[in-house]
């Protein structure tokens, strides 16, 4: 019984000092320091919270790239998020990946390349805010054809929001969905 | 894309080894009780948390007062993390209103974040307060891993006293370890990964009109976005450090608001391994041969290679069955993060379940059928391949008293370890630690397959499943090996959040947590009273290859032995199929 009491008294300090004081003193200094990105890195445009440059959004017409799919319902929820949970053998896996080659195929019928896998497979957050450069390479003639713009003009716009390794090492070179089409969106049409 | 997933694999392993010499000496001063850095600036806290909870540092515990008050603190730790959840829709700190918890899934989150598991069943952005999840999941987060650092420090005293009776004070241990140890790395951390994106913020989840209108499922229109947030990064330290791996939202670390960049899933993935790796060399010191703790680092290294190479190559060559879709390739892109990649998902996998951390940065579940299953063996192994902070490594300890009594049996001798005579009961002991994890995870699975749900004929293992055939088994086996070895991390399309599997799995993870430390406690106790022996010439030395070889065979062989039988039905059958 004594160590039970005692147990409770430890444990209501390391409550004040892990639970209360360790949090707060994080989001005090978070909040001072890296006040954007700790709010969840949100866009403003026009003095709206238009998204986070950090969570992607779902996007389906010709015009605006395409993210990766996402198996929350509906896609890109980002107050549930989740991935497929597919295993590999599972027929609804390769039937869904076939799903959506056709539908990539359908808005781009001229266009024969190899669908980059990682644009037909879902992300593991279903939230992803990237694709590969060779997806969205993938998606430049179409996205110039259905805006009437050169593709010059969308490529130096997908360079403008590629990011290389970080530290020209960690992770994969990603470009940034939401913001790239909303860059796209600013542009005056032709 | 293959080199630079290889170049960054060489560097993690670099950055950790390099990392765990200076950390590891300043632990063993921090459980040594000295006077470190940090104890001259958080000392007055120390003092106060001692005087306030009513306990004498200085005290020498026997293992069974040790050990009685592990149980008393973990009792009245899950007590409170279950009242949280049951009253967190009446409580501060709720912005989303989220109601109470059900009474099954509050009693197995508490056992899972009380016994350093982190399992699981609920997803955390739509289920847990902002006020439960501080309170109740990161207070044991750091609560958890310091009992594991304190067991471990105890065992050791064992190994090195001469003659004592008392193993070391449990109140200073954690106090100790959570103050000077978990809480700065956890400042550290969370400031950088806070500096990446990861969000800290007590407001409410922001709503968001979409510039471009959606489908849903359903056909209706969606124009908004709920994002999620809350305090994250301040917990995601810790569940990383501490390795208990359980997310503040349900996607764990592929979440981008849990881990934005690929800078912030190096040092999380590094966190994983870094205090296991790190407590090595803490050993070495404390037992004054250094060497003795290389020798179990690079037993660890060498088994936690031979995991992860297959594990990446596998997940590189993907999915036969993708070669007939017209893509650009097979990798097995679903299931991962387009910034993170195929390399840094598969180090993450090998990582999270050679420690018992269970945070995932990708999808378990999806992954190949033999990329699934290494990491499924490494938790099998029983968590000694670094393992829990702490519990690691006083696994491996426990295997490496099973080396030195096979090795005594082979050549006729009485086995010793670092000069103490290891006898009958230490050898009882030890079987219980090797063996009860091992039965727990091959019994649950059993029991779940043969359970009947209220589907007639179905049963409560069947019905989870989310896919069929040979995955599905090897989802409820993974789930199992996962509690039962206090890991955490899930093939997450089982639906395990059911009550069936919600008290079987409670069960599983008390029973492995603590039916590992009593034994281990009674081991250091018992060493703690012998003499130490002068090593002789029949004295198998433990610091030489031979020793980590012998060792890494032992692990092996004990995993190999209990389990290949269980994953023959499971991914091999589905390894076969694929690739047939």
């Amino acid at each position: 019984m004594r160590t039970f009491l005692t147990s409770i008294r430890m444990l209501l300090c390391f409550t004040l000092v892990c639970g209360v004081a360790y949090p707060l003193l994080i989001t005090g200094i978070s909040q001072v320091v890296f006040p954007t990105q700790a709010n969840g890195s949100m866009i403003m445009e026009n003095g709206k919270v238009v998204g986070s440059s950090l969570i992607g959004q779902a996007f389906s017409d010709p015009k605006h790239f395409w993210g990766r799919p996402s198996a929350t319902s509906p896609a890109y929820n980002s107050a549930a998020s989740s991935g497929s949970n597919l295993g590999p053998t599972n027929p609804a896996l390769i039937e869904a990946i076939r799903e959506r080659v056709k539908m990539l195929r359908a808005v781009d019928p001229t266009n024969t390349k190899p669908v980059p896998t990682e644009l037909v497979t879902a992300s593991g957050s279903g939230l992803d805010p990237h694709i590969s450069p060779s997806a969205a390479e993938y998606q430049i003639p179409r996205v110039a054809r259905a805006r009437g713009i050169s593709e010059v003009k969308v490529r130096d716009l997908v360079k403008q929001f590629t990011r290389g390794p970080q530290l020209g090492i960690l992770g994969e070179p990603v470009v940034n969905v939401l913001e790239l089409n909303l860059a796209l969106d600013r542009e005056p049409s032709p | 894309m293959a080199t630079r997933d290889w170049i960054q694999i060489g560097l993690y392993v670099l950055v950790l080894l390099l990392a765990a010499k200076p950390l590891g000496v300043y632990m063993a001063r921090v459980l040594d009780g000295e006077r470190t850095i940090m104890a001259r600036v958080l000392g007055w806290l120390e003092r106060l948390i001692f005087k306030a909870g009513g306990v004498d540092p200085n005290e020498s515990m026997g293992w069974k007062r040790y050990g009685a008050n592990v149980l008393g603190f973990s009792v009245a730790s899950t007590l409170l993390v279950f009242g949280l959840q049951r009253l967190q829709g009446v409580l501060p700190l709720n912005p989303s209103g989220l109601v109470a918890v059900s009474a099954d899934s509050s009693l197995n989150t508490a056992s899972s974040f009380v016994t350093n598991t982190n399992w699981q069943g609920y997803a955390g952005e739509s289920t847990m307060s902002y006020l439960t999840q501080m309170l109740g999941l990161t207070v044991q987060n750091f609560a958890s891993a310091a009992v594991g650092i304190g067991v471990l420090a105890a065992l050791i005293r064992g190994l090195r006293s001469n003659g004592a009776s008392g193993i070391g004070n449990f109140w200073a241990d954690i106090t100790r370890s959570t103050l000077y140890i978990l809480l700065p790395l956890s400042i550290v951390f969370s400031l950088f990964f806070v500096s990446q994106g990861v969000v800290q913020t007590f407001d409410s989840s922001e709503k968001v009109q979409l510039t471009h209108s959606m489908t849903g499922a359903d056909g209706e229109i969606v124009n908004e976005q709920i994002i999620a947030r809350g305090p994250a990064a301040s917990q995601v330290a810790i569940k990383q450090l501490g390795t208990n791996g359980g997310g503040f939202f349900n996607v764990n670390s592929a979440h981008p608001l849990e881990s934005p960049t690929p800078a912030s899933n190096f040092l999380q993935c590094l966190g994983i391994l870094l205090i296991p790796a790190a407590l090595c060399t803490t050993f070495g010191v404390m037992v004054g041969q250094r060497k003795q703790g290389w020798a179990l680092l690079a037993a660890m290294l060498v088994l936690f290679l031979t995991f992860l190479i297959p594990t990446v190559i596998q997940e590189q060559q993907g999915n036969p069955t993708f070669a007939s879709l017209s893509l650009t390739g097979s990798a097995n892109w679903e299931g991962k993060e387009a910034r993170f990649g195929i390399g840094n998902s598969a180090l993450w996998a090998t990582a999270t379940t050679a420690a018992s951390n269970g945070s995932v940065n990708s999808m378990h579940d999806s992954f190949t059928p033999l990329g699934g299953l290494f990491p499924m063996a490494l938790m099998q192994l029983g968590e000694v391949v670094f393992g829990g902070v702490g519990s690691g490594l006083y696994g491996m300890l426990v295997f490496a008293i099973i080396t030195v009594f096979i090795a005594g049996l082979m050549v006729g001798r009485t086995p010793e370890y670092l000069g103490k005579k290891i006898d009958v009961f230490e050898m009882k002991m030890a079987s219980l630690v090797i063996l009860i994890p091992c039965v727990v995870t091959l019994l649950c699975t059993a029991i779940a397959l043969v359970w009947p749900s209220a589907d007639a004929g179905v049963s409560q293992g069947a019905k989870g499943m989310a896919n069929a055939g040979a995955h599905g088994f090897s989802e409820l086996l993974y789930n199992y090996s996962s509690m039962a070895n206090n890991n955490g991390s899930a093939f997450a399309g089982f639906s395990a959040n059911v009550l069936f599997h919600n008290i079987l799995g409670a069960v599983a993870m008390w029973l492995s947590r603590f039916w590992i430390i009593i034994p281990v406690l009674a081991i250091a106790g018992s060493l703690a009273r012998k003499k130490v022996i002068p090593s002789g010439q029949g004295t198998l030395p433990t610091h030489t290859p031979l020793f980590v070889i012998l060792l890494c065979s032992v692990v092996l062989i004990v995993g190999a032995l209990t389990f290949i039988p269980a994953l023959g039905l499971g991914p091999i059958v589905e390894h076969l199929q694929i690739s047939r």
